[in-house]
């Protein structure tokens, strides 16, 4: 049907590589899929970089969530393709990027500002003004241009220096100091408004303008920077030290700042996916055993021959769930995204009641109480419940006996316990009686850790001492865990 | 085989003129989805325009639009096909007087005339251009997907009384899904992939030109403005397309020119279906000021 076999093999060979580390990255890409990926690239022209960008995505990403990492791989495969970026890989020691840049900076800067001041000649102030005016204007190419001669300058790339692009990135826009041009862009902007000045939402809108263009510029920044790595270690290096786990993979403990975002973003529809998924399940759930009575006398109008068997309605029973967290700050996040969890499934449950705890515990269930933004009770929880009894580090031992104390009672037999936490508890008691206590009277206690199995019971973790008490202790580091582990559970 | 499309920037353009405003990906999956003969998957937020894809392309190629929304419980019987059953009774019936063999009268209720098409099998049978329409994908339970595999690779449909029957010409289909489950792998693999999510800022206040007869310029471009404002904040459910499009066309109304706080608050809940989204856009809207205020 197609010239595949035709292909030029050098392209072929760059897409099988490509292929590779989308799986490496761990994006499932079946043989059938790669086969179509290579018949739509025979589609397209080649020079086009964005058409082979889509084209690639829709045959072989097929969840936008692998978007990410799609482009992160493709920015590294392909970044070299583009004519506009021929960088010369003979000439890629330093200096020598200079002359294949300062033509066109040079007439960037003429129609720009028209002072016709060469790339390599320009002052830092000069640089400062033309990325004001740049953004000012919102003008794309000459922020190309910018970006370019700005980590040429300040990112002070060595070849072969084994240090992460990050580092260069933060040298680069430390260099730019995008929060004073941003408030000069804003200044101007009240300066050149007519005469009431801007109202509170023009001042808003003005601002989102700004910092989409910024956001743009550090976009071309990192991709700069980028294509200067590919070209000194090559493709497949790059790519690895690039690689990031897809966002249900992030674990919750090592989260950054950036992937914790992700998260939370990520956390609404895959609750949202669950909670569908439950009430389906329920609905069609299998049909209960015979019902005997309702047999008989449904055959009396068949003359006693019992042709239509009834079934008895299943009625699967509702748990009682009780979740006690620990929020001190290692672990913090991951209480915070199970609560999340838990409580957008609530309506599964008959009732969820939580606790959170540092050293002391408080109850907080009164702050999801009608509440419809669950992540604004989440938050209050963190930042109101009172769960600090003597220097907040944790103290399981201490928080367990206050839970047994004020709530031991109000556990039934109906009553399923989580406790999240990773059981480090500096070397207090760890009174493990009471975990023992809630398990004669609760239905199931299950533990869940978000620490790697492999750490558990190292350190100051004794969390071997109370899983001898509980019906099962999980590793929930990510979210694909924590979703598995509150299917089941409901 | 003939392509039906030129090039990537013809299928935009054509698009174009049928009044859905695209980005280069969209076009070039369209594209795609004519070159390879393979079914598109479209997944996105609720109201940025999945469905009106399919429409618009069906518009652009002059094609008939069949269209199968899903639900929870749909079968064979109403997706692919199904017999006339009463017709068959009749047909016995009638056949009973004469002498007729039973082989004969077998072949004849079971043959065409008593062949009661859906959409899928309406598809693959028509002689003229059409656009095949599986809205909503995500709905129907995932033993059902199985149902549509074997029309989405091989264009045919297999009834076991008739044998097979292959597709005329290959039509071009949409998938849509609101993505409220992971589909089958099965049918992903299928399919080509395509993810529409909020337009950019240019291309929403382009459809809202587009879409808003009589709306100015600056106008337009506030309100695109606003939404991306709105989109940037933590919510339940951030404004789609088609609420801009509403809201635009309120402010029409209203002969607001010039968007203040005061009016974005007032016709806020047309872009804004919960409470708590509304309340959160109005404090933003308002409290932002006063930051401004002591900065500067």
């Amino acid at each position: 049907m197609t010239d595949t076999a035709h292909e030029p093999s050098p392209m072929l060979e760059l897409l099988g590589g490509f292929i590779r580390e989308l799986r490496e990255a761990g994006i499932p890409v079946s043989l059938s899929e790669n086969i179509d990926a290579m018949e739509a690239v025979s589609h397209i022209p080649l020079e086009d970089r964005e058409a082979l960008k889509y084209a690639l995505a829709a045959t072989m990403v097929k969840n936008d969530s692998h978007w990410r990492a799609f482009e992160t791989v493709f920015e590294v495969y392909f970044s070299l393709r583009g004519k506009h970026y021929g960088i010369d890989r003979d000439g890629e020691d330093g200096e020598g990027e200079g002359d294949s840049d300062t033509p066109d900076m040079e007439g960037v800067a003429q129609q720009g500002k028209g002072d016709g001041s060469g790339g390599s000649q320009m002052t830092a102030e000069e640089l400062a003004e033309m990325l004001y005016q740049a953004l000012m204007r919102g003008d794309d190419a000459m922020m190309r241009a910018i970006a370019r001669t700005s980590v040429q300058r300040f990112a002070g790339m060595e070849p072969g220096r084994p240090v992460g692009g990050t580092y260069y990135l933060y040298r680069t826009l430390r260099n730019l100091d995008l929060d004073g041009v941003m408030q000069r862009l804003m200044d101007k902007a009240r300066e050149e408004a007519p005469d009431p000045g801007l109202t509170p939402l023009e001042e808003r809108l003005e601002r989102d303008e700004y910092e989409s263009r910024i956001d743009r510029l550090k976009k071309e920044v990192e991709a700069e920077i980028r294509r200067r790595l590919v070209a000194d270690r090559g493709v497949e290096a790059m790519a690895k030290t690039l690689r990031k786990p897809l966002p249900e993979d992030v674990d919750f403990m090592h989260a950054s700042r950036e992937e914790m975002a992700n998260l939370r973003k990520a956390i609404y529809p895959l609750t949202r996916k669950l909670a569908v998924r439950l009430a389906r399940k329920r609905r069609h759930g299998r049909k209960g055993p015979l019902d005997f009575r309702n047999t008989v006398r449904h055959s009396l109008s068949y003359g006693g021959v019992p042709a239509e068997p009834k079934f008895k309605y299943p009625r699967p029973a509702k748990p009682e769930i009780f979740v006690i967290a620990d929020i001190s700050g290692s672990v913090a996040a991951f209480a915070r995204f199970t609560l999340h969890l838990v409580y957008a499934i609530s309506n599964q449950f008959s009732k969820v009641r939580s606790f959170v705890f540092i050293d002391g515990l408080d109850e907080v269930t009164s702050y999801f109480e009608g509440v419809e933004d669950i992540s604004e009770a989440v938050h209050r929880v963190n930042t109101e419940a009172d769960v600090v009894w003597v220097d907040g580090h944790s103290d399981y031992g201490h928080a367990f006996e206050v839970f047994w104390e004020r709530h031991g009672k109000e556990i039934g037999p109906k009553t399923t316990v989580m406790i999240l936490g990773d059981a480090r508890n500096n070397y207090h008691a760890s009174q493990a009686w009471v975990v023992q206590e809630i398990n004669k009277r609760a239905r199931n206690v299950f533990w869940l850790n978000p620490e790697p199995k492999s750490y558990w019971d190292t350190g100051d973790s004794i969390v071997g001492e109370y899983a001898a008490h509980c019906d099962g202790t999980f590793e929930v580091r990510n979210l694909r865990h924590l979703e598995g582990f509150v299917e089941n559970l409901a | 085989m003939d392509y039906r499309f030129e090039s990537v920037p013809a299928v935009r353009e054509g698009l174009g003129n049928v009044n859905y405003l695209s980005d280069e990906g969209i076009a070039g999956v369209v594209y795609l989805a004519d070159r390879l003969q393979k079914p598109v998957l479209v997944e996105g937020p609720a109201g940025t325009g999945k469905t009106q894809l399919a429409k618009s392309v069906a518009d652009m190629m002059g094609a008939r639009l069949i269209r199968l929304q899903c639900y929870e419980g749909l079968d064979e019987s109403r997706a692919l096909y199904e017999w006339n059953y009463k017709k068959q009774l009749l047909r016995i019936q009638a056949e009973r007087n004469t002498d007729g063999t039973w082989s004969d009268i077998e072949e004849d209720i079971f043959s065409e005339d008593f062949l009661l098409t859906r959409p899928l099998l309406e598809a693959i049978r028509a002689e003229d251009p059409v656009v095949l329409l599986i809205d909503e994908v995500d709905r129907v339970e995932i033993e059902t997907e199985a149902l549509l595999l074997e029309i989405l690779s091989d264009y045919q449909v297999s009834i076991p009384e008739l044998g097979t029957v292959s597709a005329t010409q290959i039509p071009m289909v949409f998938l849509t899904s609101n993505n409220t489950r992971e589909l089958s792998e099965a049918l992903k693999r299928r399919c080509l992939f395509l993810h529409i999510d909020y337009p950019e800022l240019e291309r929403e206040k382009e459809i809202v030109l587009a879409k808003v007869p009589g709306i100015s310029e600056s106008l337009a471009d506030q309100v695109a403005r606003i939404v991306r404002s709105i989109r940037q904040l933590e919510l339940k459910k951030a404004p789609s397309v088609s609420e801009t499009l509403d809201w635009a066309n309120t402010l029409m109304l209203l002969n607001i020119d010039q968007v203040s706080a005061e009016d974005a608050s007032e016709t806020i809940n047309i872009l804004l279906k919960y409470r708590s989204d509304i309340d959160k856009a109005i404090k933003e809207f308002n409290s932002n000021g006063a930051e401004f205020a002591e900065q500067s």
